[in-house]
């Protein structure tokens, strides 16, 4: 009897925090839109998503060009990261000796655990240099800075789910492939890469959002200049770095149009996360 | 049985000694100090010195940034709002009742790098005309943020209404200015003051050296004051604070962080 009453009692203590975990998201989204508010009526939203002038003290709110920020320094970060990281994954899956994985597949996976800032400092410190006497002229911040360091932080993300979904392909299509002599490579290139595809397409995609939703160490390397990202040795600055440099200082309408971009932001990554998980879940169904 | 007896008088003398410092001249109790990143540093000297002074007091120093200074105070996060800039019009409607102090004065100081040994000395339009222009080949120009106090001052005093360009950098602090500067060959940007040291070089506007004598006379154009903010005339232990640092021995920490003494 008193069984059967825990075990309901539990239930509905579990529900309760699952509720709340989702009850969390929706305050936090009803509280960035109440705050955006002033911003969409007193500016409206086509002029502050596509006013490519940045200058609040001069009532010029324009976010599009840190939008473009925001998508250039990500998709440049993924030409880099996800070959480094499928080819990660491959090793790690297929050709890897199970001595060599059981030390770099925890390495590649403790490269989530390294506080962006940590990234925002090598950056800083050794990627902008170098790319400062690469280019010839500036300080290095850069588009290309931020990419290199994105693409260091999506890696073990895009890698890890990359390899699962490897992992994940059944025996018996290795098992017959290696059967109808197909060498290694073949078998990795013509079988196990296309039937993982969709488990790899949701890595690329959980990677992207992870990528776009990057703060500190964005603020640290890309320079934040509010410019059309049209070269990538020329700095720029990216929605998450426009929040975070200005909020201390921001108030009244500035303050809520920084909101706006929270918004933009929230929508952007809930977007790109909803597709990477339901390319997932396809996979494991 | 003896042993036991004999600490009574050191508790007694312990309690005397609590209760005489309790309403005497020893003070007590906790204030958070918190704003501008150009205060932040000799706050925190202040803060230290009237800690030794002051054994049961404790200080906290924090950043954030002129308007977070401003805004913490007027809501409560700090006892004592720091702000390198005077209030906005938009923040003495929003919030009547703040009281400002002015607790020192500073310079800012146009930096370059000093690998730089070519330039010493820009008048004040040649600055304007760097800073409208952005980064190019010859310049990489390093700005503050929207907001910030620094950033304020450099506006009114030398940019004179006209913009900064977009194409340069924007940072969210003094030290992560000088950092930049420090580090790149041909960068140009602007600090307080009180953070300028041998890793950068500040230049003279018109012939006019960067420093305490001509920030006090004036013939240096671009000072500002530093300002303590309080809700309603300061009181308690943040007064005690604040007269400290305006005080012979306040002034002279600041004159010695690189500052300027209002008295």
């Amino acid at each position: 009897m008193s069984r059967y009453f825990i075990d309901r009692i539990s239930r509905h203590i579990v529900s309760i925090f699952g509720i709340i975990a989702f009850l969390i998201l929706v305050l936090i989204f009803i509280f960035i839109l109440k705050e955006s508010l002033p911003a969409l009526q007193g500016i409206g939203i086509g002029d502050i998503l596509f006013g490519s002038k940045w200058y609040p003290s001069h009532e010029a709110f324009g976010i599009l060009t840190m939008l473009a920020g925001s998508v250039v320094a990500t998709l440049l970060a993924l030409v880099i990261s996800v070959p480094l990281a499928l080819g990660c994954a491959v090793f790690l899956a297929e050709v890897a000796p199970p001595r060599v994985r059981q030390i770099t597949r925890p390495a590649v996976e403790l490269l989530v655990g390294i506080p962006s800032v940590v990234y925002g400092l090598v950056g800083m410190i050794i990627l902008c240099p170098l790319i400062a006497r690469l280019s010839g002229t500036g300080s290095g911040s850069s588009v290309l800075a931020a990419a290199v360091v994105l693409a260091i932080m999506a890696l073990p993300t895009i890698s890890s789910i990359s390899e699962d979904s490897l992992h994940a392909v059944p025996a018996q299509y290795r098992e017959g492939a290696l059967a109808l002599g197909a060498t290694r490579w073949q078998t990795i290139h013509h079988v196990l890469l296309p039937s993982a595809r969709r488990g790899i397409t949701a890595a690329i995609v959980l990677g992207t959002g992870r990528a776009i939703g990057e703060t500190m160490a964005m603020v640290m390397v890309i320079g934040n200049s509010p410019i059309f990202p049209t070269n990538i040795f020329a700095p720029a600055r990216t929605l998450t770095g426009n929040i975070a440099v200005e909020i201390a200082s921001a108030t009244g309408m500035h303050e809520s149009v920084l909101f706006v971009t929270g918004l933009v932001l929230f929508i952007l990554v809930m977007l790109i996360n909803s597709i990477g998980l339901i390319a997932y879940r396809r996979q494991a169904s | 049985m003896k042993g036991k007896w004999s600490v009574l008088p050191v508790i007694g003398l312990f309690l005397a000694a609590l209760v005489l410092g309790g309403c005497g001249q020893g003070l007590s109790g906790a204030i958070t100090v918190g704003g501008s990143t150009t205060v932040q540093p000799l706050a925190a000297k202040w803060a230290e010195a009237f800690e030794a002074n002051n054994p049961e007091v404790e200080i906290t120093v924090q950043g954030g940034g002129s308007s977070a200074g401003v805004k913490g105070c007027a809501q409560g996060t700090f006892d004592i709002g720091a702000a390198s800039r005077e209030l906005k019009a938009s923040e003495t409607s929003d919030y009547p009742d703040l009281v400002v102090t002015h607790v020192a004065a500073d310079g800012v100081a146009i930096v370059i790098n000093p690998s730089n040994n070519i330039i010493s000395d820009l008048t004040l339009e040649e600055i304007k005309g760097i800073f409208a222009t952005g980064s190019n080949d010859t310049w990489t120009v390093i700005n503050r943020e929207e907001g910030s106090g620094t950033r304020e001052v450099f506006e009114k005093k030398v940019m004179a209404g006209m913009e900064v360009a977009s194409n340069s950098e924007f940072l969210p602090s003094n030290g992560a200015v000088k950092q930049k500067v420090a580090a790149t060959a041909n960068a140009i940007g602007y600090i307080s003051l009180g953070y300028v040291d041998s890793s950068v070089k500040a230049l003279n506007i018109d012939g006019v050296a960067c420093n305490e004598a001509n920030c006090v006379d004036g013939s240096y154009p671009v000072t500002r004051y530093l300002n303590f903010i309080t809700k309603g005339e300061p009181e308690g232990l943040g007064k005690e604070f604040i007269d400290f640092c305006l005080s012979q021995e306040g002034q002279e920490l600041a004159v010695e962080e690189g500052y300027i003494s209002v008295k």
